[in-house]
């Protein structure tokens, strides 16, 4: 965030107000109590009944790998992350596809574009009821998907966003994708464009 | 009273189960044939003071929408066990 010249900040876990914030981020990486599952006691901290507050007031809030799996937990996303479907932890680039433009995330970016953005995931494969599927697609919340699907996830689902479009999680890394010298920076737009809605929110 | 109460946390019907599929797919290897349906889980064991068996149970189906499992795509199934457990 900071090369794209975004003042960043990292909270405890027992951080109550985030009100001084314009965004929020849900990193990747691992969490406490991901062995029972990904993000189930994660979002039990204190700190996300505030994101959930933030999140109420429309403030943007990202969710980036184990930070989407925590977004789903707390319900603050439909569905949920299953093991992969090969049983296999994943780390490579996947080209996506954007797919809606109607999010915080992906506000900036070309419809139907194609984003090279690395996975590194054990537990990424998007799942949920059928209705839930339906809703999601028809309301645009469906933000990106894999061109070719790596974890078995539903309707290659690899990125969602809540109705509103100011909560988005995504299981793969926009973050290490920002310079073309490491291998690809088409996260850059959509990391842009999450920064963007901070400024306008 | 103090009873021994089993959860077991198995994934809806309908949700994939790549754990359960590949060991149903080993199976044949082994000489085991005949066997279908093999669906992977979590069981968890614990003690619980309470006043009777029914409020014991209660209280292990609640602990167990709220932590054990993920309701979106897990049911769980509480029990009395026959032992204490150690």
């Amino acid at each position: 965030m900071k090369t794209l010249g975004v003042a960043v900040e990292l909270v405890w876990h027992s951080t109550t107000d985030l009100s001084d914030f314009d965004g929020v981020i849900l990193p990747g990486g691992f969490a406490h109590g991901d062995y029972l599952r990904p993000g189930a006691l994660a979002r039990f901290s204190p700190v996300m009944g505030a994101v959930q507050r933030f999140a109420e007031e429309g403030g943007p809030v990202l969710g980036i790998c184990n930070g989407f799996q925590v977004l789903t937990e707390a319900g603050l996303l439909p569905g949920a992350l299953q093991k992969n479907v090969g049983l296999a932890f994943l780390c490579q680039p996947t080209t996506l596809v954007v797919t809606s433009n109607n999010s915080v995330l992906t506000a900036g970016a070309t419809l139907d574009d194609e984003l090279v953005i690395p996975i590194n995931h054990f537990s990424g494969s998007y799942t949920c009821d059928d209705e839930t599927l339906e809703r999601i697609v028809e309301n645009g919340q469906v933000v990106l998907r894999y061109k070719d699907n790596p974890n078995g996830s539903r309707a290659d689902i690899a990125g969602l966003a809540n109705e509103r479009g100011n909560v988005v999680g995504l299981m793969p890394h926009p973050e290490r994708a920002m310079s073309t010298l490491l291998g690809s920076a088409d996260g850059r737009v959509l990391l842009e464009s999450f920064v963007a809605a901070n400024v306008a929110a | 009273m103090n009873y021994f109460v089993i959860v077991d946390v198995t994934l809806r019907h309908g949700i994939a189960d790549p754990e359960g599929a590949t060991i149903e797919r080993a199976l044949p290897a082994l000489g085991f044939s005949g066997v279908s349906n093999v669906k992977a889980g979590k069981s968890f064991r614990m003690s619980i003071d309470a006043a009777n068996e029914h409020e014991a149970l209660e209280k292990a189906s609640a602990l167990a929408e709220r932590l054990l499992s993920n309701p979106v795509i897990e049911d769980a199934a509480v029990r009395l066990g026959e032992t204490v457990a150690p």
